[in-house]
């Protein structure tokens, strides 16, 4: 029997002769990441471990991204403990105005490459798999054990195939198609599994779009979503990483958990209601529905694309005035690409509030928080009770042509009635 | 490894660590502090009945979403010993076995369960009983059991970095 690209790259990575579903192996990453929140909990744990060394210097990133810019002395120490042990240890650190948010950023950076084993302390480590990646969300006490070590343990995942077939719509992006799979598989559907996208589909989506699929995985209870790498990976990888790499695909006698179908010939660009990314319906069905805030940010849609989709929906227009639209650029080069555009102009005209790079309003921390009763519409990944804010407050997930438009109509409405 | 408590049933299937330990608060990393955001989103009168040692009764996919670690070392330090329940989400699992908290499948055990119960759980044999009445949980792979054993992966860490 075969095996699928997840299972070849945990068995490339273990000292197993063979690898199973359900098998517990330990597995070597070649990056571990970690954060504000999750990092300085992992120093602790490493502390009561009775140990301070790393297993390699050059494999562990650190980014301050979730309270940062510090919203108060609280997060400032935490921030400035993530620095300090950084700089201690020798090991790569983004601070503000120099880096982003932590997976969009590693992406960015040539951090990632296909068939490598990403673990990050945060649960959209999963984004990874974009690049054909084994990626895996895990806890402070886990990341802890990774610094030291160079490895995890690991129950050998399931694999569930997507297959993406039909010509992608005008307003559709890669964030419905993972609405599509969570809104089919439901909120735990996908555990003890991971995503496989294959199929003609695939071609249409290019790394930005992949980066907002594989983030979204784990809202359907999956461990990440891999897009096995072809000549886009191979394309966007050019000149930007000196790691080597070999693309990992599946034995076409590999064995799976389930296959789904995405059709984009039957995909209109979808949302997400609250309080559970499972609530998935289409745009028309909850349009009229009044909107409070938009944000076009986060690690799952805070790319050039992301921006250049909202750019498109608002040129020429103004915010309505119900509502307020927050952009956030995910990474400081994003930033940058966005202001040579001109996108940011575009959105700053039409009176957007430009954001510094920041997880803040996406998980109710800062610079975007919800009053209760608001309705948002985000391009993020969660819309669980009080995720942004308010526990009284409602967030619906969508894309960014669909934020843009909404913020334009200060409703939920068609993207298509806006452009037109 | 024998552990058990009184019940405290924590109602809802999808129960998420957003409203298990909201993120405004994930500014803390010392775990006695967190103890007071536990269950904020949810229903704060449930941290009122976290007494003495206790075991939490969960539905399904319990802990979706986050990576935070702050759900279940806010849940050690209020002094639960155990969850049972249907399923947990990958992520909250695995934080439970690393921090020696056992969190133990078994559907028909925590349909039982009522507020109070008395409920022992034994994970090496399987067993989980509530006041008095007897089930069978889906057993705990060897490697969970192992870890949960040796008392987690700190412990886990020290030994091997002992033998190292």
């Amino acid at each position: 029997m075969g095996y699928t690209v997840a299972e070849k790259i945990l068995l490339a990575h273990s000292d197993a002769d063979h690898v199973e579903p359900g098998q517990v192996v330990m597995v070597r990453c070649d990056v571990v990441l970690a954060n504000d929140v999750t990092g300085p909990i992992a120093f602790r744990q490493m502390e009561k471990m009775g140990t301070d060394k790393v297993f390699d210097r050059s494999k562990v990133v650190m980014v301050a991204d979730h309270f940062a810019p510090a919203k108060d002395e609280r997060s400032a120490i935490l921030i400035k403990r993530l620095k300090d042990w950084s700089l201690e240890h020798g090991v790569a650190f983004y601070d503000q105005g120099r880096g982003g948010i932590e997976h969009t950023l590693i992406v960015q950076e040539g951090w990632v490459v296909p068939g490598s084993v990403i673990v990050g302390g945060d649960s959209h480590t999963c984004t990874h798999g974009a690049l054909g990646a084994f990626s895996s969300g895990l806890g402070s006490t886990d990341i802890a054990f990774s610094l030291v070590f160079g490895e995890f343990w690991q129950a050998v995942p399931g694999t569930i195939q997507v297959t993406v077939s039909g010509e992608k719509g005008r307003f559709v992006t890669g964030k419905d198609v993972i609405l599509t799979v969570i809104g089919q598989i439901g909120a735990g559907g996908g555990t003890d599994n991971v995503l496989e996208f294959v199929g003609p589909g695939v071609r249409a989506l290019s790394i930005d779009e992949r980066l907002a699929v594989s983030n979204l995985a784990v809202e359907s209870g999956s461990e990440t979503g891999i897009f096995p790498a072809d000549e886009t990976t191979a394309a966007y990888l050019d000149g930007r990483t000196d790691k080597p790499w070999e693309p990992v695909h599946s034995d076409p006698d590999a064995s799976y958990a389930r296959h789904i179908e995405v059709d984009f010939d039957r995909l209109e660009p979808l949302l997400a209601k609250p309080y559970n990314p499972e609530n998935v319906v289409s745009v028309s069905e909850v349009a009229g529905t009044p909107i409070h805030q938009v944000v076009v940010g986060n690690c799952s849609n805070g790319t050039m694309t992301d921006l250049r989709q909202a750019a498109e929906m608002v040129k020429g227009k103004h915010v309505h005035e119900r509502t307020r639209m927050i952009v956030v650029p995910a990474t400081q080069k994003i930033y940058r690409e966005a202001l040579a555009e001109g996108l940011i102009d575009t959105l700053v005209e039409a009176g957007a509030a430009i954001s510094t790079p920041t997880c803040g309003p996406c998980f109710g921390g800062h610079t975007g928080v919800l009053a209760p009763g608001e309705n948002a519409l985000s391009t993020i990944n969660r819309n669980f009770k009080g995720r942004s804010g308010s526990p009284e407050a409602s967030v619906y997930l969508g894309n960014a042509f669909v934020a843009g438009a909404a913020a334009v109509a200060g409703e939920i409405v068609d993207p298509a009635e806006v452009a037109s | 490894m024998k552990i058990g408590g009184k019940a405290v049933v924590v109602p809802g299937t999808n129960v998420d660590t957003d409203v298990l330990y909201p993120g405004i608060y994930l500014n803390i990393d010392d775990p006695e502090l967190m103890k007071p955001y536990l269950f904020e989103g949810l229903d704060p009168a449930l941290r009122d009945q976290l007494v003495g040692d206790t075991v939490l009764v969960v539905g399904e996919n319990f802990g979706m979403g986050s990576s935070r670690e702050h759900v279940p070392l806010a849940m050690k330090a209020s002094g639960v010993r155990c969850v049972i329940g249907s399923s947990f989400a990958r992520i909250f699992y695995r934080n439970c076995i690393n921090l020696a908290l056992p969190a133990v499948s078994c559907p028909a055990a925590a349909e039982a369960a009522k507020p109070g119960s008395q409920i022992s759980i034994d994970a090496a044999a399987g067993k989980v009983s509530v006041d008095g009445k007897e089930f069978t949980a889906a057993p705990v792979p060897p490697f969970m059991l192992e870890m949960l054993e040796r008392g987690g992966l700190i412990p886990w860490a020290q030994h091997k970095l002992a033998q190292a």
